[in-house]
């Protein structure tokens, strides 16, 4: 564990030493920020509205800000993602100091772990920075936290599953553009299959509905904890990282 | 220190190394001597444990590269052909970040950073990026963290590649000095670097092993006989290559007598001696007196040049030479 740390660390570095770090951060920023301000634009159109025409209908910060705002943000992170992960492996390749890495007294899988933690830290502080938005609503508003926070571990989750994807495509080639290409196609592909569910009901529309990263999230946005959600983004995340360690073997095997 | 037995490694189409074996003594600089693509690189990944090798076996420092690859990482410092830095990283952080994945920390890590800045002169670009430092310090830098955990065995790939001759001679000296505390193989297509630096040579061509024998016995196999290149021409527009070797052969003091080439009426020979002989005088008087032409009469020195080319050069040559009667012909 030591040694992944070590790994973990040095990615941390090339993240933020880069200017990487502080454009993704800028960029997700200002687009969940556009986000919010939108949901929230709407919520306060709504309620004076609601008060003119003199309904009671309850208004729910919970239910009209904060759950479609974490589901377009688990939307968006697609975008990102791939941008975090793919230079994890490609850069190594091109660069050759997959070599340094592979001839050190540290196991793959101790590398593997290190750089997929150190993208899951570097994307847990985009979201950190969405959480900002949310602190305007604590002050101005009542809302619910745990479901908040429920919903922030969902997208931690989500994220950590596809960037263990993003990883092994990453260790697939020596190209980031390849790599970064590849993983945004596969986590579109992941979101979309989903919809088939809109107008299928046989068993592989539901198989693919099942697939859908996008659709497990949604309990998560809503505040439930379910465990057959968890599950499945635990899955993707160990099938990711073992499909990775699989992956550099076989670079050994025939380089 | 480290032995190799029968060490092979096959890809899909081509066998890049092809049962190889050598042993090196603790202590020792070899040189890993062959032209580009002889599979000198691969044999080294295969030592560093990058590669498995598809049969034979390796050992570093008594422990198998396929059975203990973490045990035989430990013990090895790799200087692959190209310094393996990342360019965002300072100089000492790299180094740090290096000593801590070999398995140093705390104190003792700040000491050998210290040590191999010092050692591999680079102190002056400990704050610098190391995707700013010329090709001299990176190759410097890729040196120091080969040798920052202490290792037995040092394996560098070509490590002076790509360098100016000040380089090249501050690189030699610097791995000279670090012989005597570790076993090093270093690799090369530059023969003057094995003379200069390494006491044992292994030579390899297409992936198999040449010679393998201690530069010292090499040398005095070039310099012992003496080797003399002839031309001879027929006066008449003819010449029979096997009477004129005959007439050579009967030379007192030669050993050997090779023809290389012959075009038309003219042929080619290699004459050695024997031993301490000096046979020029005789071939000439030889030649003319049989009444040939005698085109050229030049001493061939054997340097290790030479028999570095002659070792691993023997198909090439071969090949060359059918065009050249052919256009001759035309």
């Amino acid at each position: 564990m030591r040694n992944a740390w070590i790994i973990c660390r040095k990615e941390l570095g090339s993240y933020f030493v880069s200017p990487v770090a502080y454009l993704l951060l800028t960029m997700f920023g200002l687009i969940c920020g556009f986000f919010f301000w939108n949901e929230l634009a709407y919520f306060v159109v709504e309620s004076i509205q609601m008060q003119m025409r003199g309904q009671n209908f309850p208004m729910n910060i919970n239910e009209q800000i904060i759950r479609p705002l974490l589901s377009n943000v688990a939307v968006i992170g697609l975008f990102f993602i791939p941008m975090i992960t793919m230079r994890l492996f490609a850069e190594e390749k091109r660069t050759g100091t997959i070599e340094l890495l592979a001839t050190s007294p540290i196991r793959d899988l101790e590398v593997i772990l290190g750089k997929w933690m150190a993208a899951v830290i570097l994307y847990a502080c985009l979201l950190l920075f969405t959480a900002l938005n949310f602190t305007f609503l604590f002050k101005y508003g009542n809302p619910d936290w745990k479901p908040l926070l429920i919903g922030y571990l969902g997208l931690l989750l989500q994220a950590g599953a596809l960037l263990a994807i993003g990883t092994f495509i990453s260790s697939l080639t020596k190209n980031q553009i390849i790599a970064g290409a590849a993983t945004f196609g596969v986590e579109l592909l992941l979101w979309v299959c989903g919809w088939v569910s809109g107008y299928e009901t046989a068993t592989w529309a539901k198989v693919l509905a099942y697939m859908s990263v996008i659709t497990h999230f949604d309990s998560f946005g809503r505040g439930v904890l379910d465990s057959k959600d968890a599950i499945y983004y635990v899955t993707l995340i160990f099938l990711g990282l073992f499909f990775t360690a699989r992956s550099m073997e076989s670079l050994r095997w025939r380089s | 220190m480290i032995s190799a037995k029968d060490l092979t490694k096959r890809y899909a189409r081509t066998t890049a190394v092809d049962q190889i074996s050598f042993e090196v003594v603790k202590g020792q600089i070899v040189g890993f001597l062959g032209p580009n693509g002889a599979g000198k690189t691969t044999t080294m990944r295969m030592l560093t444990c990058f590669l498995p090798p598809s049969a034979g076996t390796a050992q570093v420092a008594g422990f198998d590269v396929l059975e203990q690859p973490l045990e035989v990482k430990k013990r090895i410092g790799y200087l692959p052909e190209t310094p393996p830095i990342y360019p965002e990283m300072e100089t000492a952080e790299y180094l740090k970040f290096v000593g801590k994945l070999k398995g140093l920390s705390g104190a003792k890590l700040q000491k050998r950073v210290d040590y191999v800045s010092e050692r591999c002169a680079i102190g002056d670009v400990k704050k610098k990026l190391l995707g700013k430092l010329s090709k001299g310090y990176r190759q410097r830098v890729g040196l120091a963290q080969a040798i920052i955990h202490n290792p037995d065995v040092l394996i560098l790939d070509e490590p002076t590649s790509g360098l100016d001759p000040k380089q090249i001679n501050e690189t030699r000296e610097l791995i000279k000095d670090l012989a005597g505390e570790h076993t090093i193989i270093l690799s090369t297509h530059i023969l003057p670097e094995v003379e200069q630096t390494c006491e044992q040579v292994i030579i390899i061509n297409k992936g198999k092993l040449v010679a393998t024998d201690s530069v010292k016995n090499l040398q005095a196999r070039a310099r012992g006989a003496e080797s003399v290149v002839v031309e001879v021409a027929g006066r008449a527009g003819t010449l029979d290559a096997a009477i004129v070797q005959h007439k050579l052969e009967q030379v007192a003091g030669v050993s050997r007598v090779l023809c290389k080439q012959q075009i038309d009426s003219r042929a080619v020979f290699e004459v050695e001696s024997q031993k301490g002989r000096f046979v020029r005088g005789d071939l000439a008087r030889t030649v003319v007196e049989s009444g040939w032409d005698l085109n050229e009469l030049r001493p061939s020195a054997m340097s290790l040049e030479e028999i570095f080319l002659q070792l691993t050069a023997s198909e090439v040559s071969a090949q060359d030479e059918e065009p050249v009667l052919q256009e001759v012909q035309q």
